[in-house]
């Protein structure tokens, strides 16, 4: 059994100027010490997948259908108090911006301590000790004298570099990243993918990486979700999702990614804006009006079930 | 005749305590009529000390400003908005949505230089003349930010920069706020607006894909000072410094691998008071050796038109 199973998720926020339906039959699954990533535009459904996930949604959501299940729990029918215990523990989470994901008026050695003492029997003499342990296995030079550093005495990659420790000291079976180097500069950027790749593979932990970036995604991942305006479009292994796109919105965004030796010729926008989630009569396929190979039934006809979710794939 | 000619230019910060904060160091750069130079290295090289320098939005320390042959450095920048030059040197910032005034439609974000910087009479047609130029339709002018996608808000602020018609626009990571599915047409923008209006760019962005496919020649900064420059095509297929080297290996490609990647490790070097005789990127330097550490490398010619600081280049 897989380690998380999505299922035909949907998920809605009501507010004041609509309904906005944020994600539509979403299926996804993880397998053990899996690297999965989540790639589309802003606005497609990936973080509040993951947020879903984690079941971190805000109080205007509705999940309207599906299930999932992670290690045989139901995340959407456990009771808080057991999600308390999977949140941190099994499943963890690094943010965009490290910055503002970490407390700027507490220690960071402190805020560990915070993540041993809530989630593990780890005696209060001995948290000080695992703490400096930890951020001495997310390579942080001198983690004795950092231990004691506030948030804003750190640079970018380091502050990073903390929340891979806060997110990885309970060993999870499974990591969230979200756009984990966004406001990184490059080398900074293969530093921190390649040491969360390490540590992964070192604990046979299960990730997820949400990205923007297509190139980043083909490097770090084995298989790669495309989410286009709240639906899965196409779920391939990485390869072979680049060697043989199926969905003209993959090839689309294939085609828009810079790549090294390419002319500004050959680069190709893709026309159009993510439909407005808000309407009522959102079409079948999401995609269809910003589609080149759309046909008349694209905006009626039901989407098929499996890997690929376009009448027409290429 | 050189649209940009930068010379020794330095800008050193006080801390306190009497310490300095050398932001930019030496730094000395040309742009050619019509060429397109980009700017790269991490954030707090000095990347926009500098665009801030060239822009005159900060007074420098120390050396030469050259605009078309007239020393701009000593005007101070508080004037600098109200000289002939002004127009000439116009600027795109890196977010769009924050770079908008919410409450100003694009038609008066655009039409704001004109009216400040030109005549009154020319605003409706200098407005529409740009908004053409960009690709933005005439019934988006009367919008507001708020009701503008991300694309057309980069539009919004490539048409106020252009709409005085500068010989030289400084563009800070244009496309960094962007999706890539827009990225693509505003730079496609970029490239054809050079052609035909044949303006200078100073492009600023840690994209090395976007650098290599807009700029003509590249320069390198790190810490302060420039570390190498030339070429685009032969820094990216011989980068000569050993920072160029790591910066170039480390953009993510479709189909790449990490593995094959050296990662750069370690922090930089504080830029508070630099030791004189120390490498820059001595301590994250892969080859670092003893003379490094003693005697600080020159940018020296290592290929016609490519130039490097480092010993072992």
């Amino acid at each position: 059994m897989s380690l998380l199973e999505v299922r035909d998720f949907s998920l809605e926020f009501r507010t004041r100027s609509g309904t906005v339906r944020a994600l539509q039959d979403v299926c996804l699954s993880i397998e053990k010490s899996e690297t999965v990533g989540i790639v589309g535009e802003s606005g497609s459904g990936k973080s509040v997948l993951s947020f879903g996930i984690l079941r971190i949604l805000d109080a205007a959501a509705k999940v309207t259908s599906g299930s999932i299940n992670f290690a045989g729990l139901d995340v959407l029918g456990a009771s808080e108090s057991s999600l308390r215990e999977v949140r941190g523990r099994e499943i963890s989470m690094i943010f965009q911006n490290p910055r503002t994901a970490l407390n700027p008026i507490r220690r960071i050695g402190r805020q560990i301590e915070d993540v041993l003492a809530t989630h593990t029997s780890t005696l209060r003499e001995d948290r000080k000790k695992k703490a400096i342990e930890a951020l001495a296995s997310v390579r942080i030079p001198d983690p004795e004298r950092r231990y004691t550093a506030y948030p804003f005495e750190l640079s970018g990659g380091q502050c990073q570099r903390v929340m891979i420790a806060l997110a990885l000291a309970c060993n999870p079976q499974l990591l969230i990243a979200d756009e984990p180097t966004t406001g990184l500069d490059v080398t900074t950027q293969a530093a921190i993918l390649s040491l969360i790749a390490e540590l992964a593979r070192q604990r046979k932990m299960a990730t997820i990486l949400i990205t923007h970036d297509l190139a980043m995604a083909s490097e770090y991942c084995d298989r790669i979700v495309v989410m286009h305006a709240g639906h899965v479009v196409e779920t391939a292994p990485t390869a072979e999702l680049f060697r043989n796109p199926r969905h003209p919105y993959t090839a689309r965004l294939i085609a828009a990614t810079p790549a090294p030796e390419q002319s500004i010729g050959t680069l190709a926008a893709i026309p159009g804006n993510l439909p407005d989630l808000r309407r009522n009569d959102l079409p079948s396929c999401r995609f269809h009006a910003r589609c080149d190979k759309a046909k008349e039934d694209c905006a009626s006809s039901p989407l098929p079930v499996g890997p690929v979710r376009c009448l027409h794939p290429l | 005749m050189n649209v940009l000619d930068c010379v020794e230019l330095k800008k050193h910060f006080p801390v306190g305590k009497g310490a300095l904060l050398h932001a930019v160091d030496d730094v000395t750069l040309s742009i050619g009529q019509g060429e397109s130079v980009g700017l790269v290295g991490e954030s707090g090289c000095g990347k926009s000390t500098l665009v801030r320098l060239v822009t005159r939005m900060l007074d420098p320390t120390a050396g030469d400003i050259i605009y078309r042959g007239r020393n701009i450095g000593f005007i101070p920048a508080r004037a600098f908005a109200g000289t002939q030059f002004r127009p000439k040197i116009q600027m795109v910032f890196q977010d769009p949505t924050d770079s908008l005034n919410p409450r100003h439609a694009a038609f008066d974000a655009i039409a704001e230089p004109v009216r400040r910087l030109g005549s009154a009479k020319d605003v409706g047609r200098a407005v529409a003349e740009a908004a053409r130029m960009v690709g933005l339709p005439d019934e988006l002018l009367p919008r507001y930010p708020h009701q503008l996608s991300g694309g057309q808000k980069a539009r919004v602020g490539i048409a106020r920069a252009i709409v005085m018609m500068p010989d030289l626009l400084v563009l800070d990571e244009p496309t960094a706020a962007l999706d890539v599915s827009v990225q693509a047409t505003i730079l496609k923008l970029l490239a054809q607006l050079k052609r035909d209006l044949g303006m200078s760019y100073l492009f600023v962005s840690h994209d090395l894909n976007v650098v290599r496919m807009l700029c003509d020649r590249v320069v390198v900064m790190y810490l302060g000072r420039v570390v190498e420059q030339g070429p685009a095509r032969e820094l990216f297929q011989r980068p000569a410094h050993p920072y160029t080297r790591a910066l170039v290996r480390a953009i993510p490609s479709i189909g790449g691998r990490p593995g094959e990647r050296e990662v750069l490790q370690g922090e930089p070097r504080s830029p508070i008071d630099p030791a004189p005789d120390v490498c820059r990127f001595y301590g994250r330097c892969p080859q670092q050796r003893e003379r490094c550490r003693t005697e600080a490398p020159l940018l020296r010619e290592i290929a016609p038109g490519q130039v490097a600081a480092c010993h072992y280049a």
